[in-house]
């Protein structure tokens, strides 16, 4: 299968009053066609920011994408103009985002904010627009199309918003879906719809996507491939069940101990991760992760750990399988350095 | 300014709860069901038709617009028609707001002031409106630190001279005459609808949905007058209420220094400074144009008043929370 998108040592920089915010510090990914891509990290890990560097919907200035490449198709989407990447956006590539409650304008109805990307990307008419309107809200869910259409957002609920973004992300049938926590403000119930639809659609209609949580449990029941970020850095990369089977990285490990299990002892404490994350504008020289790291070993303190393919005792060379990459100097079964 | 009608909700979902969260209203069995829903247009009217104030103004207005609109249906004389033989009437049955020193009847003169004074409010409002809220919106909108910067730099150099001043020193270059003194005004009240759009534009240019339309490949001509300016309207309708008053006020300034409206066209600012002359023997002259002026002014800050309460509701609630 061809690469859909090859993103390479992206860098994005916001500069403020106080300092150079390094936000995304040179991370690489690829995503296959008809792939799903889980991007984790908790806020601040620049998940969000890299893929909104991608579209370059990230106001310059103050952020800055300081280097890297991002090809989609065969073209660099960071070397765009900005006609060409309005072209892009919501036609080849749509982002669905985190609050469904504040991405519809409030006073536009339903309908006319998903026609407008039909009449702008596809050159319909208002009639055939309402029309394909009606059957992409029927597609997602949505009970009822042709009342809710000419519904404000105020009249539907969290999980109704969210399938009308839905609707609208797919609405030009994009080759990749790009979902920013679409889920985080939704309560669980919803949260699995929402998921289970997504799934759905992307089976149908074989666009690939990102998907970026903070929640692992998420991730494990959609993603194929998994990125695990951390301060900008992304500190493992793997396909699903390796990641989970076999974390590499203490971080990554921390992580999923964090998550509570069925069946935990109730008296048992949740397990943290200690300290907070780095302040990203002065980052430490070694490992971003070293001083929360129950791993440390010296070289940690003064060598940032790159990206590495990983040994992988559980299955090694498992045809198709991508190489399992983490960065870490240390080995998290044996407490060594590699 | 994303003001949302409060109105009955229905609920499909299964996040019933989630939604009534936020709607407060929760038509309990039957959630299938679809209510149609008030127009914020009509929410609004509601409540200014409840604002005491508002009512008071909405009335003044349209008395004034009643007047401007019909005045030849009205008014019991031609506004222009001279009467030597009825100098200085004082009001009578026939002359109900007297006559002025040339006999010409004082209310018809108002009632076709009306129509002047609409006009060149309406007319300068729109110049201010428009050209400033376009100004205002690209200045908060844009990314670009450089185009803000000299826009709105050069809407504070306009900004700092009294805007009486300003519309007399436009005029003298300009030259007398109504047309341009609607110039005049509107380029003086340009700032007040730049610096209102662009505050507006900025509490709004960061909201999910206008990122939500950029990231949907929407341009930015596309963006600004669809998501931005009906979101970021509420202040600049009132706004318009407000300087059609001032404009109205400035007209009346600028012809009683006897550059606006040039005789004999009635003007009631123009009316004003030839019946300050005779004052002391027939007050009439200059009294009724004065409060033509007094109760036109009023009427459209009463009416700005009441669009601002209705137009933010909660604004409302929160100042009297406070005066509590």
């Amino acid at each position: 299968m061809a690469h859909l998108l090859d993103v390479e040592n992206l860098q994005t920089e916001f500069h403020t009053s106080e300092g150079v915010v390094k936000a995304v510090n040179g991370i690489s990914y690829t995503l296959e066609e008809g792939g799903i891509l889980g991007i984790v990290g908790e806020s601040g890990s620049g998940k969000s920011v890299s893929v909104l560097s991608l579209l370059k919907l990230l106001p310059q200035p103050p952020a800055l994408i300081k280097d890297g490449a991002a090809t989609f198709d065969g073209r660099d989407l960071l070397a765009m103009t900005d006609k060409e990447i309005r072209a892009v956006r919501g036609n080849e590539i749509a982002i669905i985002f985190q609050d469904p409650m504040t991405s519809l304008n409030p006073i536009m109805k339903i309908g006319k904010q998903i026609g407008e990307a039909l009449e702008l990307h596809m050159g319909m008419n208002e009639s055939d627009a309402r029309q394909r309107t009606i059957e992409l809200l029927n597609h997602v869910g949505i009970p009822m199309a042709e009342q809710r259409i000419d519904q404000y957002p105020h009249q539907l609920s969290g999980g109704m918003r969210q399938r009308v973004m839905i609707a609208l992300g797919l609405s030009c049938n994009p080759r990749l879906l790009i979902a920013d926590e679409p889920t985080t403000a939704l309560d669980v119930t919803i949260q699995a719809q929402i998921i289970a639809l997504v799934r759905g659609l992307q089976e149908e209609t074989g666009m690939a996507v990102i998907w970026i949580t903070h929640d692992l449990g998420v991730i494990a029941g959609l993603a194929d491939q998994v990125i695990v970020m951390y301060s900008g850095y992304v500190v493992e990369y793997a396909a699903v069940d390796d990641l989970f089977e076999n974390p590499r990285h203490p971080y990554t490990l921390g992580l999923l101990s964090s998550l509570p299990e069925m069946g935990d002892d109730e008296t048992e404490e949740l397990q943290t991760i200690r300290g907070t994350p780095p302040d990203l504008i002065n980052l430490p020289p070694g490992c971003p992760f070293a001083p929360r790291c129950d791993y440390v070993i010296e070289r940690c303190l003064a060598e940032n750990p790159p990206l590495t393919t990983v040994q992988n005792p559980a299955d090694p060379g498992v045809e198709g399988q991508t190489a399992h990459l983490a960065a870490c100097w240390v080995n998290v079964d044996t407490g060594q350095a590699r | 300014m994303n003001t949302k009608p409060p109105s009955p909700t229905t609920l499909s979902d299964a996040s019933a709860s989630e939604a009534s969260k936020f709607e407060g209203i929760l038509n309990g069995s039957d959630a299938q069901e679809l209510v149609e829903s008030q127009g914020f247009w009509r929410t609004t009217w509601r409540r200014l038709l409840r604002h005491p104030v508002g009512r008071i103004g909405l009335v003044i207005v349209v008395i004034l617009v009643i007047m401007a609109l019909f005045a030849p249906l009205l008014s019991p004389y031609d506004p222009n028609a001279i009467d030597f033989t009825n100098r200085f009437s004082p009001p009578t049955f026939a002359h109900p707001m007297g006559t002025d020193d040339f006999g010409r009847d004082t209310l018809s003169r108002i009632l076709y002031g009306a129509r002047i004074s609409l006009m060149v409010g309406v007319i300068a409002v729109g110049i201010a409106g428009s050209v400033g809220t376009f100004l205002g919106m690209v200045s908060g909108y844009t990314s670009r630190r450089w185009l803000d910067e000299t826009i709105m730099r050069g809407m504070d150099i306009l900004f700092a001279f009294p805007a009486i001043l300003l519309a007399i020193a436009i005029m003298a270059a300009l030259g007398k005459g109504v047309a341009n003194a609607m110039v005049a005004i509107g380029l003086v009240y340009i700032p007040i609808f730049a610096r209102i759009a662009r505050g507006a534009v900025l509490s709004v240019r960061n909201e999910e949905y206008v990122k939500a339309a950029r990231a949907l490949g929407t341009p930015s001509y596309v963006i600004l007058p669809r998501h931005l300016l009906p979101n970021a309207m509420a202040p600049l309708i009132v706004e318009v209420s407000l300087s059609l008053a001032f404009a109205i006020l400035a007209e009346a300034a600028l012809s009683f220094f006897g550059l606006g409206t040039q005789p004999p066209d009635p003007s009631w600012g123009r009316m004003l400074s030839e019946g300050r002359a005779y004052f002391q023997q027939s007050f009439w002259m200059a009294l009724f144009p004065g409060l033509a002026i007094m109760f036109s002014v009023m009427g459209f800050n009463f009416l700005g008043d009441g669009l601002r309460d209705a137009l933010d509701p909660k604004m409302k609630q929160v100042l009297e929370a406070k005066n509590r």
